[in-house]
């Protein structure tokens, strides 16, 4: 079970790598369209500065945009859980937030906040902040109703109800809004990075399309990829490790 | 501890249904009181009453004369984060105020928990556990005491020792005990109020001091006696 566990991702990487390359010489597809397996790891050997430099910028962005938006995210949650009736009034509030494509809003929060990192922070701060609140606050509001009694007969203010039973409690679930907002925080930089700016792997991608460097445009493709699950990895362990304190 | 006796009495109505018709139920202070019956006739809405809990329905009557209580139900509902001796402490810690050492670890000897103190109830058993609940009850020191079927998930040679150990700690206190087991209220309690969808009905409970030995023959016979009562009663829809 623990060998499957570690040999699945490489196998997995395996096969895909060639369904690729099978792909190619059954299609006899052109390099400029789809480079092959070994086109893009020459790309990603002879750009590595570039694409070292671009990648430290989108982790940057990633990481920054992260904290905030699962911050607000989780303060907020709390805010509702304590006050039911601003969750009665945010809630429509917060779905809407929710299904407008942040796709649509990165163009304005370049126009609004410029070509640095800001608007790249803010786009990835949004997409991070829904899963984190809206799993945080299911877990707040699930406290265990026999635990609510005793600290209510305890004579429990809220506060203290709140800190050390309701959030305790609901680590678990905001454990998982983490580990979501982890997957879709790099792709929330990436956007930003596409519509303004000239530095981030987003940035690198968009000038290697136009340039026609698909390879590198590949190879950009393979970092985000390779930085988004060490990104997701690092969150889970921490996630992990978090919990455990909380059995 | 408390000289007048608590009393409620009302009527409790969730919607359209009435859950129970008006009744009236005293607590003797200082004594053990058992509300026996089937489930879904509003026992527990009874001891959320006197706990001064939120009930699903309305409530239409009063509640005389009630103490801060302390409560333990069925599910110990120990925090997993924290030891056996920190959740005996709880009560402390939810108000902000530091747990009185010398008396917490008097509670946790008289429940048996003296070298348990430092695990985390996942290390505890069943029954361990349930001791933990009762030493957080013990420590809120209050002189009314609300048990929701507190031992009813444990077996039956636990359930006995458990038994004998809260009639022992808890001697003193008014105490009502909600169970559907007539042994359980046969055993401990001084008053037996048995509930049905037609409202309470005292029944006659052994004479002897509690906790009473499971097979001493007043017992069993309270124990036919309000089986049979049970049985006698409409079933609930």
């Amino acid at each position: 079970m623990r060998l499957t566990r570690f040999l699945a991702p490489p196998a997995i990487a395996a096969g895909f790598v060639l369904l690729w390359q099978g792909l190619i010489l059954a299609t006899g597809l052109p390099p400029f369209l789809l480079p092959g397996p070994g086109a893009v790891a020459a790309a990603v050997i002879a750009q590595r500065e570039v694409l070292t430099g671009a990648a430290l910028r989108t982790l940057a962005e990633v990481l920054t945009g992260f904290a905030l938006g699962a911050g607000s995210g989780a303060t907020l949650a709390i805010a509702m859980a304590a006050w039911p009736r601003l969750a009665a009034t945010l809630r429509p509030a917060l779905l809407i937030s929710q299904v407008i494509p942040t796709f649509a809003l990165a163009p304005v929060l370049t126009l609004w906040l410029g070509y640095g990192m800001a608007p790249k922070i803010v786009v990835t701060a949004l997409i991070c902040f829904f899963p984190v609140a809206s799993a945080f606050l299911d877990g707040l509001e699930r406290t265990s109703p026999v635990c609510r009694d005793l600290a209510r007969t305890m004579g429990a203010g809220p506060a203290r109800e709140m800190w050390h039973l309701r959030i305790p409690m609901a680590l678990p679930l905001l454990g998982s809004g983490l580990k979501l907002a982890a997957i879709y925080a790099p792709v929330g930089a990436v956007i930003g990075e596409w519509v303004g700016g000239s530095e981030g792997l987003g940035a690198v991608m968009i000038h290697a399309n136009g340039r026609m460097r698909i390879d590198l445009s590949f190879a950009a493709l393979v970092v985000v990829t390779a930085l988004a699950l060490a990104f997701h990895a690092g969150i889970s362990l921490a996630v992990r490790r978090g919990l455990a304190r909380f059995g | 501890m408390t000289a007048a006796p608590v009393l409620l009495s009302g009527t409790v109505r969730m919607g359209a249904r009435t859950l129970f018709p008006p009744l009236r139920l005293e607590l003797a202070p200082g004594r053990w009181t058992a509300l026996l019956g089937p489930s879904g006739v509003g026992k527990s809405t009874l001891l959320r009453l006197l706990a001064g809990l939120p009930i699903g329905g309305t409530f239409e009557g009063r509640v005389e004369n009630r103490p801060p209580v302390a409560l333990m139900a069925q599910d110990p509902a120990l925090l997993p984060w924290l030891t056996a001796r920190q959740n005996a402490a709880l009560g402390a810690r939810l108000r902000g105020e530091a747990a009185d050492r010398d008396r917490l670890a008097a509670v946790l000897r008289r429940t048996g928990l003296a070298d348990h103190g430092d695990k985390p109830p996942a290390a505890l058993s069943g029954g361990q556990r349930q001791r933990v609940a009762l030493a957080r009850t013990l420590m809120e020191d209050r002189a009314l005491v609300l048990l929701d079927e507190p031992f009813s998930a444990l077996d039956a040679r636990m359930r006995l020792a458990m038994q004998d150990l809260a009639a022992e700690l808890l001697r003193g206190r008014t105490v009502l005990i909600v169970t559907h087991d007539p042994a359980e209220a046969a055993r401990l309690a001084d008053r037996i109020f048995l509930m049905t969808e037609t409202g309470l009905t005292e029944e006659v409970a052994p004479a002897c001091p509690a906790p009473r030995p499971p097979a001493d023959p007043a017992v069993l016979a309270c124990q036919g006696a309000l089986l049979t009562r049970l049985t006698e009663a409409p079933a609930c829809a």
